[in-house]
């Protein structure tokens, strides 16, 4: 699986703005990159890239020995803005389901539901959640259905100071346990992480 | 396993959103009831147009709910997950045709020899109608996730879709239509059900390459 995520000349261009280029960057197990940038600079370009969602520009999007579709099918998470959740059904439901699709296990269902403090929640449908609940149940498929790569688009931006630092700890597991952590953030990471800032390619006069 | 969750997925939200079947049902019963309304009321004439129309409205409440089948799963990143997976993309967009079909198309087949007999059909056509609307509505699904697939993104995407895929119900309004007048009029009528089939087996069999291919490319 997964033990090593490796940018190489990484260039994205949406539309005719070239996004960035030439982004390197080698993640290791247990490692966090913190990938920050400003409005627009392409961070969600950039995970939607590894991915696979989005076709770079050039170079190279690796995960070290592992098939790149194997990796991106059953190896990494991709939590994001749009989570993927349907107003109008349950979060019990929501969450079985992509628990499910990704592969989780039963047991491991229930230990998110903990890890994520949705318990009351569960009945409620989704529309009812406020966003940081909504979050929390986006980000509990982390833990339902364990995969070693974290794609994380501003994971913390909806979440209370609490939460975070809960959030934080599950990151921190995660690492422990050998996991990989690429998240785009305005705010620092609570944890150890590298650095990689996204800036806009000089346009020539 | 993870593709039995996602088909009582898909039926579950089609069946729950708006009204789901009904309002499909509801226009396919619109539709059928304003045809005499414009044709004249005698007896004779709507018989002779009973079973096109009923085939025809069908093709027409089959194009409904079609731009619901990937756009809402686009624009609320639930596509990204779908293919974030193991499981291939194309067999995932097949299951989602067929909770559509299960969904839209089994009630209109249901709908279809209820309509047609209002307006004159004979009984004993009625058999042979709910088997074409049933494989029709396969063909329908399918062709129209196609359809729904390729306008993914594209302002006015249900507009988009029903101008992609009108020219494609073609062959099965042909020969659904074909098959239902030659049982009619005492006719051999397999051969127009049999292509009916081929078309309905030939959708399911390509239409959900086409599917992820457009889906992928409007995710990138």
């Amino acid at each position: 699986m997964i033990d090593r995520l490796e940018l190489a000349g990484l260039s994205i261009r949406r539309g005719a703005r070239l996004l960035f280029e030439g982004v390197a960057l080698t993640l290791g197990a247990g490692e966090a990159c913190a990938l920050t940038g400003a409005n627009g600079a392409g961070k969600t370009s950039l995970l939607r890239a590894v991915a696979g969602l989005v076709r770079p520009e050039a170079g190279t999007v690796g995960f070290g020995a592992a098939d790149p579709a194997e990796a991106r099918g059953a190896g990494l998470h991709l939590v994001g803005h749009q989570d993927g959740l349907k107003p109008a059904r349950t979060a019990a439901e929501e969450l079985a389901f992509w628990s499910r699709w990704t592969g989780g296990a039963d047991t491991a269902l229930a230990e998110a539901v903990d890890a994520l403090g949705l318990k009351t929640l569960l009945d409620l449908e989704v529309r009812r959640l406020s966003a940081g609940q909504r979050r929390r149940l986006a980000l509990a498929r982390l833990v339902a259905a364990p995969r070693p790569l974290w794609l994380l688009d501003e994971p913390l931006s909806p979440l209370d100071a609490a939460w975070r630092e809960q959030f934080g700890a599950l990151m921190s597991r995660h690492l422990a346990g050998g996991g990989l952590i690429l998240a785009a953030v305005h705010d620092p990471l609570p944890i150890p992480a590298k650095a990689l800032e996204l800036t806009a390619p000089e346009v020539p006069a | 396993m993870s593709l039995s969750a996602l088909f009582r997925r898909e039926t579950a939200l089609a069946w729950g959103r708006g009204g789901g079947p009904l309002v499909t049902v509801g226009f396919y019963a619109g539709v059928a009831t304003l045809l005499p309304l414009g044709i004249g009321p005698e007896p004779a004439r709507l018989a002779a147009i009973a079973t096109g129309a009923a085939w025809v409205a069908l093709a027409l409440a089959s194009l409904l709910s079609l731009d619901r089948l990937f756009e809402r799963d686009f624009e609320d990143g639930a596509l990204d997950l779908l293919v974030l997976s193991p499981t291939p993309l194309e067999l995932t967009c097949a299951v989602k045709c067929l909770g559509q079909w299960l969904a839209t198309g089994a009630p209109l087949a249901l709908a279809a020899p209820i309509a047609a007999i209002s307006l004159g059909a004979p009984l004993e056509l009625s058999g042979l109608i709910l088997a074409s609307a049933l494989v029709g509505g396969l063909a329908f699904a399918f062709v129209g996730g196609v359809g729904a697939a390729l306008s993914l993104g594209a302002r006015r995407g249900g507009l988009l879709t029903a101008v992609i895929v009108l020219p494609l119900f073609v062959p099965p309004v042909i020969f659904g239509g074909g098959a239902l007048s030659a049982f009619q009029s005492g006719l051999p009528w397999t051969a127009g059900f049999a292509l009916l089939a081929a078309y309905a087996a030939a959708a399911v069999a390509l239409g959900p390459i086409a599917m992820a291919g457009a889906c992928r490319n409007a995710l990138s």
